[in-house]
């Protein structure tokens, strides 16, 4: 949405309309892909999105009312395929994309033709997922976990989702690559490992969990399409092949694939607490432990979502679910202490970030609940789940994009966003955030049944699911005051400063927005905060003179 | 008011009311409710429920109280000096490190227990029913009784009943969840539980893993009888059905139900494709326990299966009203 409102003035004296769009098409300027990055994933969040407000449309009444229950099998699929695959995962890329080099004081990424590949796949991929549509039987429509056996009964559509995950899976893993290579090898000088930002850090553990996860998600994949149409029988039980094989493989990727969607949110609220707050982050050293621990434990965990399966170590995989809780709980610590006796600005991004520390509070209590297996027998697969990933995923992550939206917009565009329009799209989003996900806990409890197309009506679920209706065309409303206050700031002249909230790290050490080549000057780096210690010599240096 | 004081209210206030939302409100009338248990074994998962339940509430309230406490009590104002740079403190951190490893160990311990007694098989000689997953409805057999119905079990009231799950074609869920957990049927393997009521009464059920098109239409009903009407009904069951009159029989001969169906006692009637129609006008709901069993809704039903049900595996046969009236005369009779 923005690219087309930057003037042809902004780029360089004159070039015509043609060579513009080249540019953009062509460019291997970290900080130009960041930017395609998050046009790309809004584009599909504002897809997944109306599939929402389909759903819980659908939902508003007991029985089949708008749409028929295959087309709502499609789209809750493809809701939650593209809000993970093509939405959340690429978002936290853009920024990483945009800021990591920035961060650490580097030029560009360390492969930047490899980096406009990784980007070039996902509209690809996401756009392979969604032509499943206009094929006969439609498109796939087994939910984003894709179980076997139901998922071999699917026609092009399914063949099409798993094309389009193997293209999305090597742009993921190309981008992780790229990433651990960038920061191992392309700091400033003095960026230790122990000074870099904790948002290149989470970027870092990202990328490790990417690189050895997502290898055997595309083996799966890979099986999976031969089971489909090679007649192998890796999963296919009708020739002896083994169910369970599959949810094996998906989960020991997909748990760890749940941390890359919340670790680079960490990192972004780990960056803003500190600057609105006045002081430095409590405990970096114990951050970024607790992100190691948990890049390492998540690949321990993965049958948590297999409980009911009966083919599963319970006491095995509830301790270790258990443990993956604790260093998630140090880092609400760490950040209430970094709050705590701070002088706190209430800016959007601040809003935003607390917002999430309140909201992934709940979605990570959410979470101990299902992980003691007896109680999950009652609460998988029933819209208590669909809270907890909400609460996660939204609650989480999303208050985490859109405070790093609002904290990095004016260094990405040399424009500042909207306060007021920010202060009241973060109190609509909370609203309707809360209003649209806490009745389905209760929903759950009360034995609804996630990814059911319609439920009867003396079951008791109605007025919840009017309350939940009601809290999604609110969060519609944040969104559309969220696109005007983007918009509206491509329309004033640029009136960013290099640094306006006083922050702390590389990137706002350069003009906003920065130079192609990124810095004129790199200040020295002398802790993990360059840019304040610059900010307190001069401000010595003008005490003295 | 106080900052403290008004705290207090929000919290005395919410506390109740949070737990009024999750159990009280319509307890009996919901019959699919997890919190509203009606016999051991959710009950064990209920009593698990609750400790963890006030546990989360306990860490709710002290992170966001800490947070909301501090929002306001360290806002920005005018003429505080720079804060005290503070760049962590070990002996805290390992302090809130160990604070929630033992309030976790406190769930796990309990939890554990729960787990081993959910899944002993009950003492004794149990009655022992088989539950297979069809797309999208639910056979049911009774081994030792040796009949067969589909979508909804009879047990026997204040008995404990161990389940046999099993499936034909994709991935299943067993679940009522006043009865118990979930418990997945899966091909190509059994998996066990255990149901048991308190009281008579009825249960209701659904499928709980995604298993496509109809999934929302894969309901189920327990019905638990005291002893009395458990014995009349075993009784039903175990009589022989009545012969199809001719007229009938040649009608279903003609449209091929016994392909697909198993009336017992009835020559080329044997298929499990569908439901076992013997005894069909004994249930209260056909077709995953969607429909009531009524003349109306069989009628629609016989007319086009897919039609009422969407990707339902009996096709549409093309009857005559007729037709279909003298089918359901003799389907409804059939009990
Ligand atoms: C191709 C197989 C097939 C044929 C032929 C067929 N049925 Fe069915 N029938 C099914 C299936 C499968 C179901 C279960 C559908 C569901 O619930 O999803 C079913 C369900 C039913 C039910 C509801 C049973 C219950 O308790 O849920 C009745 C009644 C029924 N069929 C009657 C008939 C009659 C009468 C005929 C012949 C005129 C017939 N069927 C022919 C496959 C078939
Ligand atoms: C715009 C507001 C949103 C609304 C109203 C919404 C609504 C829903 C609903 C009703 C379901 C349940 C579908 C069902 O089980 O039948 C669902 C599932 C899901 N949602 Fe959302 N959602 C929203 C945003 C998001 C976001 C931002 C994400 C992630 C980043 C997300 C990820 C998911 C996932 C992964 C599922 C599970 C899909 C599946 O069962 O296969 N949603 N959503
Ligand atoms: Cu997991
Ligand atoms: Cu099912």
């Amino acid at each position: 949405m923005a690219v087309t409102e930057v003037r042809p003035a902004a780029v360089a004296p004159g070039p015509s309309r043609r060579s513009w769009l080249l540019e953009w098409l062509t460019t291997t300027d970290h900080k130009r892909i960041g930017i395609l990055y998050l046009i790309n994933s809004f584009a599909f969040f504002f897809i997944g999105g109306v599939f929402a407000l389909i759903m819980r449309l659908e939902l508003a009444r007991p029985g089949a009312k708008l749409i028929s229950i295959h087309l709502y099998n499609e789209i809750f699929t493809l809701h939650g395929t593209l809000m993970i695959f093509l939405f959340i995962f690429p978002v936290l890329n853009g920024f990483g994309n945009f800021f990591v080099p920035l961060q650490i004081g580097a030029l560009d990424m360390a492969f930047p033709r490899i980096n406009a590949l990784s980007f070039w796949l996902l509209p690809v991929g996401g756009l392979t997922i969604l032509s499943g549509f206009v094929t006969k039987g439609g498109a796939a429509a087994f939910g984003w976990t894709n179980y076997v056996p139901v998922s071999l009964q699917g026609g092009t559509g399914e063949d099409l989702w798993t094309l389009g995950l193997l293209i999305v899976g090597v742009s993921s893993l190309l981008g992780a690559i790229n990433f651990i290579v960038t920061i191992l090898r392309m700091r400033a000088p003095g960026m230790t490992m122990l000074r870099i930002p904790i948002f290149v850090w989470a970027v870092l553990a990202t990328s490790l969990l990417a690189v050895l996860a997502i290898p055997v998600f595309t083996s799966g994949l890979l099986m999976l399409f031969a089971d489909h149409r090679l007649g192998t029988v890796f999963f296919n039980p009708a020739h002896g092949g083994n169910v369970l094989l599959w949810q094996n493989v998906f989960w020991f990727f997909g748990h760890p694939e749940v941390y890359m969607l919340i670790l680079a949110a960490w990192g972004i609220v780990s960056e803003i607490l500190p600057v609105f707050s006045g002081k430095p982050l409590f405990g970096y050293r114990g951050v970024v432990l607790a992100f190691l621990l948990i890049t390492a434990l998540s690949f321990t965990v993965w049958a948590h979502h297999m409980y009911a399966t009966g083919a599963v170590e319970l006491p095995f995989f509830s301790a270790t679910t258990e443990m993956i809780s604790i260093p998630t709980g140090v880092l609400f610590f760490n950040w209430l202490a970094t709050i705590y006796k701070g002088k706190l600005r209430f800016e959007p991004p601040m809003l935003f970030a607390l917002g999430f520390i309140a909201m992934f509070l709940i979605g990570g209590i959410d979470g101990v609940w299902t992980a003691a297996p007896a109680v999950d027998f009652a609460l998988t697969d029933t819209y208590w789940v669909v809270s907890h990933i909400h609460y996660v995923l939204f609650g989480g992550t999303m208050f985490g994009v859109v405070a790093g939206v609002y904290y990095w917009f004016p260094k990405m565009f040399g424009r500042m966003l909207n306060r007021k329009l920010g202060i009241w799209h973060f109190w609509v989003q909370l609203v309707g955030f809360n209003l649209t996900f806490f009745p389905m806990h209760l929903l759950g409890v009360r034995g609804m049944p996630r990814r059911i197309a319609y439920y009867a009506p003396d079951r008791g679920w109605t007025f919840l699911n009017q309350l939940s209706t009601v809290g999604s065309w609110l969060i519609a409303v944040s969104m559309l005051i969220f696109l005007w206050n983007v918009l509206a700031a491509f329309r004033r002249p640029k009136d960013a400063p290099d640094d306006p909230w006083g922050a702390n790290t590389l990137e706002w050490a350069t003009t906003s927005p920065p130079p192609v080549h990124n810095f004129d000057h790199l200040p020295p780096v002398r802790s993990e905060r360059p840019v304040r210690d610059l900010r307190l010599a001069a401000a010595a240096r003008e005490g003295s003179s | 008011m106080t900052v403290r004081t008004r705290k207090r209210l929000a919290g005395g206030a919410a506390l109740p009311s949070l737990g009024l939302l999750l159990s009280g409100c319509s307890q009996n009338r919901i019959a699919q409710d997890t919190l509203n248990p009606a016999g051991p074994y959710s009950r064990k998962i209920d009593s698990l429920f609750w400790p963890v339940f006030w546990i989360a509430v306990a860490v709710f309230f002290l992170v966001e109280g800490l947070l909301v406490f501090s929002l306001y009590r360290f806002r920005h104002r005018e003429g505080r000096g720079v804060p005290k740079q503070v760049h962590g403190n070990k002996r805290l951190e390992i302090t809130w490190t160990i604070i929630p490893a033992v309030l976790l160990l406190g769930v796990a311990v309990p939890t554990i227990g729960t787990i081993f007694s959910l899944s002993r098989k009950p003492p004794g000689r149990p009655l022992q029913i088989t539950v297979v997953g069809h797309q999208w409805w639910w056979e049911v057999k009774y081994p030792q009784q040796k009949f067969t119905t589909a979508n909804e079990i009879h047990i026997p009231a204040g008995q404990p009943v161990y389940v046999a799950v099993t499936s034909i074609d994709v991935i299943h869920s067993f679940w009522v969840p006043r009865l118990a957990g979930k418990q997945d049927l899966e091909p190509n393997r059994v998996n066990h539980l255990t149901i048991q009521a308190d009281r008579p009464g009825v249960y209701l059920g659904q499928c709980a893993e995604f298993c496509g098109a109809s999934h929302a239409n894969m309901r189920l009903r327990v019905f638990a009888e005291d002893q009395s009407h458990w014995q009349a009904w075993l009784a039903d069951m175990e009589k022989p059905a009545p012969q199809p009159p001719p007229a009938v029989l040649s009608i279903m001969q003609a449209k091929g139900c016994g392909g697909c169906h198993t009336i017992d006692g009835v020559q080329g009637f044997a298929a499990d494709i569908g439901p076992n129609l013997t005894h069909f006008g004994n249930r209260s709901t056909f077709a995953g326990a969607t429909f009531r069993n009524n003349v109306q809704n069989l009628t629609n039903w016989l007319k086009n299966p897919p039609g009422v049900k969407p990707g339902a595996d009996m096709p549409d046969l093309h009857l005559t009203p007729d037709q279909i009236q003298t089918l359901i005369a003799y389907l409804e009779a059939n009990q």
